[in-house]
């Protein structure tokens, strides 16, 4: 399947980096590094390997859009302010499917994450996925933290006054005061989110790109020199 | 870099064959949509049936009132800087030897006071202050405030000798009789401040029109035993695994079982660094679990455990097939 | 027509199930967990083993 990108004439000096004058320029380099990492049908492929046959596959994706739904439900609970949903039953109800969405989220990551430990799913360069994968986990769980800081209830007194000590041991309560509602707001609705959603699309990204881990050798060829371990669809096209 | 490659061994547990084999129809956004709508239905079930929690916060103004004796029992030691947030250490004042450390490693001593609270001034003397119209209330600190201090250690002791006795008698705090100074009119005059709920407004103000920083009112709330209490009945405290708990029945954090379960244990349930003790065992945990592709042996537990066969079954069973020309790999 | 307004359609169906309240607690040994929690773990490996055992559907059609 191939697709025509030579329509426009004026394009064709450009999709080459090696043609002379641009091949110092900055965005035709991008552009081409992106190309070849990331060619349409990789993005967003119509195919998949004929191993993927297990019902655990889905949790990746369940938990990529329960994380939509936490960011929706946390815009519209945010287009109100944060009182809004101890003094109206809409608010309220907002506010419950923010706390099952979030609830939603983990369970699904954790699923997710159970299972691509037993594929061991790091194998065959794929140990940054990993990497970027248990590190938007951990970042989450910072970004729920401070979710239950912002509560504005007696929940947040008591999580507040007792997380206080363990953070204050490490130094980084002189920095990061979980008592300071206005901070921790910001961090929930700014930049732990920020964070989250770029870790997760980085993570997505390299699934894209190094595509999903085929199964462990059949044991009768364990041990077998391999054939070469370079992804075909790494050299350019 | 092929020779490169050739040389360096096979291993199971880090290289894999990349698959040269049979591919099938998929359709990734179709999969994004189902999932997204599932997922809504999902949600909204669960908020609809099971909504969310919403205890109300408690107040100066609420604990004063239910509770006033301890009330003016955490003041007292607010004011002769006895109270938890008055021995803390760092980042609220510097304490002698409160930071807690394992060994040298002391990053709270380290990174030093950055929120200074002096709990009788910010707590006590300081909001006193404010009230207008109170002769009786300025005289008795103009008094304390200008004596020794080892007056006011001695006024404060027989106070909080004399509070231990205390009672609630409709609410009003009745104290037996000492030699205590001004200290009775202080703490008195305290108490019945934070009854009107003039003590939240003026420790969350710190003066000013806006704030959002509720330091000083939580410390002061957490000093006394009313929150705890509380949060004991509900089982949010330490020893009762409350990292994990929501309020009622409603689920909570579950992920946390691993970090509140060092808590539990030997020797962090009994000592006084406990908090750093166990973020460093959770540091280095996270960073094993960030970094387990690196490790040997505990990389090599999916393929001892074989729960991939289960998995991959049908994978396995078709390779197995002598008949299968399209087999993977060959 | 019928018109359901939107907030008098949350406050009839908010908190069907009433999880307020005093909550319940298992005590295992030195452990302590909430029966709430205790259902979600409980239900994370029951939906783990049950998504790797289940039969997925088989796709028609296959192409190199």
């Amino acid at each position: 399947m191939t697709t025509d990108t030579t329509a426009d004439t004026t394009d064709t000096t450009a999709t080459s980096v090696s043609d002379g004058e641009d091949a110092h320029q900055w965005t035709a380099r991008v552009r081409h590094a992106a190309e070849s990492a990331f060619p349409p049908d990789r993005l967003l492929p119509d195919r998949q390997p004929a191993y993927l046959t297990s019902w655990v596959y889905v949790f990746g994706i369940l938990t990529v859009t329960t994380l939509a739904w936490v960011i929706v439900t946390g815009c519209i609970l945010a287009l109100m302010g944060p009182n809004w949903w101890h003094v109206s039953t809409t608010g309220h109800f907002v506010n419950s499917l923010h706390l099952w969405s979030v609830e939603a989220f983990f369970f699904f990551m954790v699923i997710h994450l159970w299972a691509k430990f037993f594929m061991a799913a790091w194998r065959g360069k794929r140990r940054l996925t990993w990497v970027t994968g248990v590190v938007s986990f951990v970042v989450s769980i910072a970004a729920a933290f401070t979710g239950y800081l912002t509560q504005q209830n007696f929940d947040s007194q008591w999580i507040s006054t007792q997380a206080k000590d363990g953070i204050n041991a490490t130094g980084a309560g002189a920095f990061w005061n979980v008592l300071n509602f206005g901070q921790m707001l910001m961090w929930h609705i700014v930049l732990l989110p920020i964070g989250v959603v770029i870790i997760a699309a980085f993570h997505v990204l390299l699934v894209r790109r190094r595509g999903i881990v085929p199964p462990f050798a059949d044991s009768r060829r364990h041990g077998a020199e391999p054939s070469p371990t370079a992804d075909d669809r790494d050299e350019p096209a | 870099m092929s020779d490169r490659r050739a040389a360096r061994r096979f291993n199971p547990d880090r290289d894999v064959e990349e698959w040269r084999g049979a591919y099938v129809p998929y359709d990734i956004i179709k999969e994004a949509v189902v999932a997204l709508v599932a997922v809504a239905v999902l949600i909204v079930l669960l908020a609809v049936v099971f909504s969310s929690p919403d205890d109300p916060a408690v107040t100066l103004k609420r604990w004063s009132a239910v509770d006033p004796v301890d009330f003016a029992q955490t003041a007292i030691t607010e004011l002769d800087g006895t109270s938890g947030t008055a021995t803390y250490g760092p980042p609220y004042n510097d304490t002698a030897d409160a930071a807690q450390h394992i060994g040298f490693f002391e990053p709270a001593q380290w990174f030093g006071v950055h929120i200074p609270i002096d709990t009788a001034q910010d707590f006590v003397i300081g909001p006193l202050r404010t009230l207008p119209n109170q002769p009786q209330t300025h005289a008795a600190l103009d008094r304390y405030e200008s004596a020794s201090s080892s007056q006011q250690s001695t006024w404060n002791a027989a106070y909080e000798k004399a509070v231990a006795n205390a009672r609630d008698v409709g609410g009003r705090l009745v104290v037996p009789a000492g030699s205590y100074g001004p200290v009775g009119v202080i703490i008195g005059s305290l108490t019945s401040m934070a009854q009107t709920g003039g003590l939240d407004g003026t420790l969350l103000s710190e003066g000013k029109f806006y704030n959002t920083d509720y330091t000083k009112p939580l410390l002061f709330i957490a000093d006394g035993s009313y929150l705890g209490q509380l949060a004991q009945a509900q089982h949010l405290t330490g020893t009762q695994w409350g990292m994990m708990n929501e309020t009622g029945n409603y689920p909570g954090q579950a992920w946390l079982w691993l970090y509140t379960m060092w808590y539990q244990v030997a020797p962090m349930n009994t000592s006084s660094n406990a908090d750093l003790e166990v973020w460093v065992i959770m540091m280095v945990l996270t960073l094993g679990l960030i970094f387990l592709p690196f490790i040997p042996i505990l990389r090599s537990i999916p393929r001892w455990t074989r729960v991939y066969r289960v998995i991959w079954r049908r994978y396995y069973h078709a390779a197995a097939q002598p008949t299968l020309s399209a087999s993977p790999g060959s | 027509m019928l018109y359901i307004d939107l907030m008098t359609l949350t406050t009839l169906l908010g908190a069907l199930v009433n999880l307020g309240g005093s909550g319940n607690y298992i005590h295992w040994g030195f452990i302590q967990l909430s029966v709430a929690n205790f259902v979600v773990i409980l239900l994370m490996i029951l939906v783990f083993i049950l998504a790797i055992v289940l039969p997925f559907p088989r796709r028609p059609g296959r192409d190199q």
